[in-house]
């Protein structure tokens, strides 16, 4: 948690001694005791799986069946076609697209702001740094949303140029580029990277640039890789800012647009089948990033310690 | 920690460097303007490049974190509507604000929220992590059932639960009648559609608490467990005694990481029950969204706002105290 060093690999090998010392297992009432607890541990994972099923198998029932009492386990008879409906209905392509965008050019620019800021905090260190880092690092403690409103008067009337970024994708990227805890986590990084490594390029007339381009990069993709995951998992899963900044349906992200979409509070709210199709097709881009990047994942978690 | 740093300066041997220093400045009088130039084109050869790197973040920062901080503190003193010209009004907005009965509700309700969301939060991931850090077989399927609902947008999330709530034909109420038990409408009824929500909010987030214990429990020395073992000491104890003291800074700082969280509140009740039944679920953000979007009262929006901000500023103070050493590490 406070050491933000590289994981030692010791962390990933497949088991430590714990609490149970693996020579108390060997007793039976003890093993007795542990497979109960294993069982009870398996029986509590129905907590996140159960109602994850339940999106799952009522996308598939009928109109009509999703409204039974009691509630069929799995649909008598399985109507695939909710997805294809939910995926026309619902404009997948126009919302899974809109979200990519959003995702992408947040990847971009946060990993730009904070890789070039961290460079220079750790390898560059300019006269003044210490404030420097201070002007960042004091927004760690100060969330968002606390200013909110000033934000969004901000995005919809920008100082100096009176621009408006109200209904536009910029207007969303802009703000979450200001990312501490990127710079942070980045110089952490970057300050492992021995400075003979960075001292021998600059004697051999390397710029800052080149530093940074050929040597810093290159030896940090791990770091680089948990940002872009997280940065990725994070605006995926965004939905108040853009909710207040892109209301123009054309170019919301999806969790904007399911909001909108669904109509709970209305008059015309959307077939429930096809809803529930349709969260079972935002959720599967998210969980197939989990099953793929599990390792950065926990290991960047390990990392920083703060996200989620 | 001060103290210490002077003792070590004056025990160290630079100090014989001190009259070499001063010789060389009295040369740099002598040589004038020239010399000045010089150290001039030493300064911005030393750290032009630092601070070109700098600019990008150093912008994006003035335009789009201290700017509208200011922003807030400005707008919480006039009357903006987005139409007319800004107003200078005084503390009115402040008054209007305090006054306002639903003030009070929000804040009941924000800090009822976030009681709740730590006796289910807190405890449930640290538990969950010990458990499954003891597990000999299938830690990583346990690790991915109970991270998986942090991956889900929070809108899938409140839509799924909002079906599962579902007075009717709800999964919950179906499985308390299999059982034999009286079922509830658990968001029509004032009493118990907080704490519906805080379920939803706790499923939705313990695994990433979870994960940073897990990873907390591995740094428990292995030979703090075998020595209490040699003196007899049995499972309560160790859990007591080491393994609890040893992740103590990380439960504390996940406290109030979680307290920061859950006074911001906002997806859950806003999309699953609009801040009803009866305001029962109306937190202080939903009413900062309420005066800016219903109301067009920019002004008492942003004063909730710097409200807001005052009450994060002392946990987060808080917090910063914490992870001081994590900013001392440079």
């Amino acid at each position: 948690m406070f050491t933000l060093r590289r994981p030692r690999r010791r962390a990933e090998e497949s088991f430590e001694r714990t609490l149970v010392s693996p020579l108390a297992l060997r007793n039976p009432s003890a093993r007795a005791i542990y497979w109960s607890v294993f069982a009870l541990v398996l029986l509590s994972t129905l907590i996140t799986f159960g109602p994850l099923y339940w999106m799952f198998s009522s996308a598939l029932k009928s109109s009509i069946e999703i409204f039974q009492s009691p509630p069929t386990i799995w649909p008598l008879h399985p109507a695939w076609s909710n997805y294809s409906n939910a995926w026309s209905v619902l404009q997948y392509p126009l919302y899974f697209g809109n979200t990519l965008i959003l995702a992408a050019g947040a990847v971009i620019l946060q990993l730009l702001v904070s890789a070039t800021a961290a460079f220079s905090l750790s390898k560059l260190r300019p006269a003044g740094k210490g404030i420097i880092q201070f002007v960042f690092f004091a927004t760690l403690m100060v969330p968002p949303v606390v200013y909110l409103i000033p934000q969004f008067v901000n995005i919809s009337n920008l100082p100096l140029i009176h621009v408006s970024l109200i209904n536009n994708w910029a207007g969303v990227w802009l703000p979450e580029a200001a990312s501490a805890l990127n710079i942070l986590i980045l110089k952490s990084f970057f300050d492992t990277i021995p400075t003979e490594l960075t001292d021998a390029a600059r004697l051999d007339g390397a710029s800052p640039w080149q530093l940074f381009y050929r040597i810093i990069l290159p030896l940090s993709r791990p770091a680089l890789a948990v940002i872009t995951i997280f940065t990725v998992v994070a605006s995926w899963k965004d939905f108040l800012w853009p909710l207040l900044v892109l209301f123009n349906p054309e170019v919301q992200p999806l969790s904007v647009a399911i909001y909108h979409e669904a109509g709970i509070n209305s008059n015309f709210p959307l077939p429930f089948t096809y809803l529930m199709a349709g969260l079972v097709l935002a959720s599967i881009p998210p969980i197939l990033l989990f099953l793929l990047f599990q390792r950065q994942i926990i290991r960047g978690i390990n990392l920083t310690g703060l996200r989620g | 920690m001060f103290s210490k740093e002077i003792h070590l300066e004056r025990s160290s041997p630079s100090r014989g460097a001190s009259p070499s220093r001063s010789a060389r400045s009295d040369k740099n009088v002598s040589h004038g303007e020239l010399e000045a130039l010089g150290r001039a084109r030493l300064f911005i050869s030393r750290n032009l490049g630092g601070y070109l790197f700098l600019l990008p973040a150093l912008f994006i920062f003035a335009l789009f974190v201290w700017y509208p901080l200011v922003l807030g503190f400005i707008l919480s003193f006039q009357s903006v509507d987005m139409i007319n010209p800004a107003v200078w009004v005084g503390w009115t907005n402040y008054e209007k604000v305090f006054s306002d009965p639903l003030f009070g509700v929000a804040w009941h309700n924000t800090l009822t929220f976030t009681g709740y969301a730590l006796l289910f939060g807190y405890v449930v991931p640290l538990v969950l992590a010990l458990l499954i850090n003891e597990m000999r077989h299938g830690k990583a399927l346990f690790r991915l059932a109970f991270y998986l609902p942090v991956m889900l947008p929070p809108i899938v999330t409140a839509f799924l639960w909002l079906w599962l709530y579902n007075a009717d034909f709800g999964l919950i109420n179906a499985l308390l009648q299999a059982l034999h038990l009286p079922g509830g409408l658990w968001l029509e009824n004032q009493n118990t559609a907080l704490p519906a929500l805080v379920v939803v909010a706790t499923w939705g987030a313990a695994g990433s608490t979870m994960l940073i214990y897990l990873a907390a429990l591995q740094g428990v020395p292995a030979s703090l467990y075998e020595a209490a073992e040699l003196d007899g000491s049995n499972l309560w104890q160790r859990i007591w005694h080491i393994t609890l003291p040893t992740i103590r800074p990380i439960m504390l700082l996940m406290l109030v990481l979680q307290i920061i969280a859950t006074m911001q509140v906002f997806t859950e009740p806003f999309t699953i029950t609009g801040g009803g039944p009866n305001n029962a679920t109306l937190t202080v953000l939903i009413l900062i969204y309420r005066y800016t979007f219903q109301d067009a009262e920019f002004g008492e929006a942003s004063a909730l706002g710097v409200i807001l901000f005052l009450v994060l500023a002392v946990f987060a103070v808080i917090y910063m105290r914490m992870t001081s050493r994590l900013m001392e590490a440079d």
